[in-house]
């Protein structure tokens, strides 16, 4: 048991900690509800007449509804077509192993080690050849590609944990592969789908290399939309701090749900 | 995994191997769509890459053609700009590296331990890794580190020091904090897990022995998250190789060539200049790079794989 007192330097210790790191955030919250008069003022005021004016006026000149919707649309997409090809992919190398199964799993790993800027250059030339540039399509295509090694890795580990026993039962009785996948394992495996579709969500959600330069006028994600408050004309910051609550809530709130898939995702199993 | 026999069913250990042949041939339908879209991607923008990289292409002067030989290298490696953002992506990558994986086995530890709110605390002190770059940066280059408005400055301020310009006088220590602040959260989760998977029982036995914080930490804690230490130090290197939005929406690689990495260097090469062919030259240098991690990275895996 722990002493009275090394609790109350550890609780001092960590809540100093998370004040600190928390506190970028919590000061654009706030400055978000402050008139741009307030959110510049010196010293910065901490109790202000709170103001509504800035996500109104986001909402109204930015179109930001078009940027937050461009990101639910790939984010969304990307996810879906990475978990629907990563799912029978994650099934057959776990449940029928295969000597090539582990080079193959250690192969889709280094395909996610390409920098992204080294082929930039040849991915903008196909996009712009092929009418890509600057469409959804093309991210929800670069967001798949990107994220499908995670999937399948991380649909992998947890397919591993699912006791094979079950699915032999159904094999007995005379199911086949596809059959097995769809009306055994798929139910059984839910929790691990819906954790493995939130990481991706996540990451396609603030993906920033792709988005900032391959999007233009239309099909600009979220990311795109804040960066255009970094031009150097006139300081908003009550505005830039209105878009940037809007455009991270949703994900921090999944974000703080997912935090033990997140490790296991990010770290492709190599840390449980 | 439990032993079937353990969970009291028929033994049918041996049934996947009755079949192996026609097992592994119709799960190939399975596999297959993941392969070949993945080895597209792989092996299409690499082979584009290395064959730019070779030739003179200018997207501005389609007049220029042919093959370069190994001039764009040449041009390249002789750029005095190259080896800036050489060192500025070798300084950003060490220093964030330093911070996060320093910081974060000690914040760790102390969230290892029991505290009021422990829960909480740590919700807030992983939150800025679901915070998209462009919003980081933004909101620290205005926010916090505004020479004359920012958060930074009225503190300076207030215990009488004069406040930084930080863009201005130390540009690629900004970004550094930025990014730290960002990877920060990543190698804190990492290793915690690692730490609570450390058996309870040798730590008792440690204590028991009489091994104090400082000695439990040194002999016990620490080479128990040697493992998980490579793991973060790999991926975030991955990452922070190619850090872009970052510095495109706070300096746009300046003043000068201050904060210019090799991943924006690139970038200015390809589409602000429209050179292919050096840019190329460029993106395969960044790859080679990349693979030396890699090459380590998959090898630790590939280790922990075999269980």
């Amino acid at each position: 048991m722990q002493s009275t007192r090394s609790r109350i330097v550890h609780a001092a210790l960590g809540w100093t900690v998370a004040l600190v790191m928390f506190f970028p955030i919590f000061w654009m919250l706030l400055t978000g509800f402050k008139t741009e008069m307030d959110a510049i003022a010196t010293p910065p005021t901490l109790f202000f007449a709170p103001t509504l004016e800035n996500y109104a006026e986001v909402h109204q000149r930015a179109d930001y509804l078009r940027f937050a919707g461009n990101s639910v649309v790939i984010s969304f997409a990307g996810t879906a077509l990475a978990i629907a090809l990563a799912v029978p992919a994650a099934y057959a190398m776990a449940f029928f192993p295969t000597k090539r199964t582990r080079s193959t799993l250690l192969w889709m790993l280094s395909t996610k080690m390409l920098p992204p800027v080294g082929v930039l250059v040849p991915i903008y030339l196909l996009a712009r050849d092929s009418g890509l540039l600057d469409t959804r399509t093309g991210l929800v295509i670069i967001y798949t590609l990107i994220n499908l090694p995670i999937a399948v890795w991380m649909l992998y580990t947890f397919f591993k944990e699912v006791p094979h026993e079950i699915l032999e039962a159904g094999r007995m009785d005379g199911a086949g592969p596809r059959q097995e996948l769809v009306h055994l394992l798929l139910p059984l495996a839910v929790p691990g789908i819906a954790s493995t579709a939130l990481l991706l969500l996540i990451l396609c959600w603030n993906e920033a290399f792709w988005s900032l330069n391959l999007t233009a006028a239309n099909a600009a994600p979220l990311t795109a939309f804040i960066a255009s408050f970094s031009s150097p004309e006139g300081l908003f910051w009550a505005k830039l701090s209105a878009a940037s609550t809007m455009a991270i809530a949703p994900i921090l709130v999944l974000g703080w749900f997912s935090q033990r898939q997140l490790v296991r995702g990010l770290t492709f199993g190599a840390v449980k | 995994m439990p032993s079937s026999a353990a969970l009291g069913v028929a033994p049918t250990a041996n049934a996947p191997a009755r079949r192996p042949a026609r097992r592994s041939l119709s799960t190939l339908p399975f596999l297959a769509p993941s392969v070949i879209v993945l080895l597209l991607w792989m092996i299409v923008p690499l082979a584009m890459t290395l064959h730019f990289s070779f030739i003179r292409y200018n997207l501005l002067n389609p007049a220029l053609g042919g093959f370069a030989g190994w001039s764009n290298y040449e041009f390249l490696l002789t750029d005095p700009a190259l080896w800036t953002a050489l060192a500025n992506t070798l300084l950003l990558v060490g220093w964030v590296l330093v911070i996060t994986v320093g910081l974060g086995t000690l914040l760790a530890v102390l969230f290892d331990q029991d505290f009021p709110g422990r829960g909480i605390a740590r919700l807030l002190v992983i939150a800025p890794f679901f915070v998209m770059p462009t919003v980081s940066a933004l909101i620290w280059k205005n926010l916090m580190m505004h020479p004359i408005n920012g958060v930074m400055a009225f503190v300076s301020r207030s215990l009488g020091f004069t406040p930084v310009d930080w863009f201005a006088e130390f540009p690629l220590t900004s970004v550094i904090i930025i990014v730290a602040w960002q990877w920060l959260p990543f190698a804190l989760l990492i290793l915690l897990t690692a730490i609570q998977s450390l058996d309870h029982e040798q730590r008792e036995a440690a204590r028991m022995d009489g091994a104090g914080p400082v000695s439990m930490f040194v002999f016990i804690i620490l080479p128990h998250l040697g493992r998980a230490i490579g793991v973060v130090v790999m991926i975030e290197t991955i990452f922070l190789l190619t850090v872009f939005a970052e510095i495109l929406v706070t300096t746009s690689g300046g003043p000068g060539l201050a904060t210019t990495n090799l991943a924006f260097l690139i970038y200015m090469r390809a589409l602000l200049e429209f050179d292919v062919g050096g840019a190329s030259a460029g993106g395969v240098i960044a790859i080679v790079l990349a693979n030396i991690v890699a090459f380590f990275l998959v090898r630790a895996i590939a280790r922990n794989l075999a269980t």
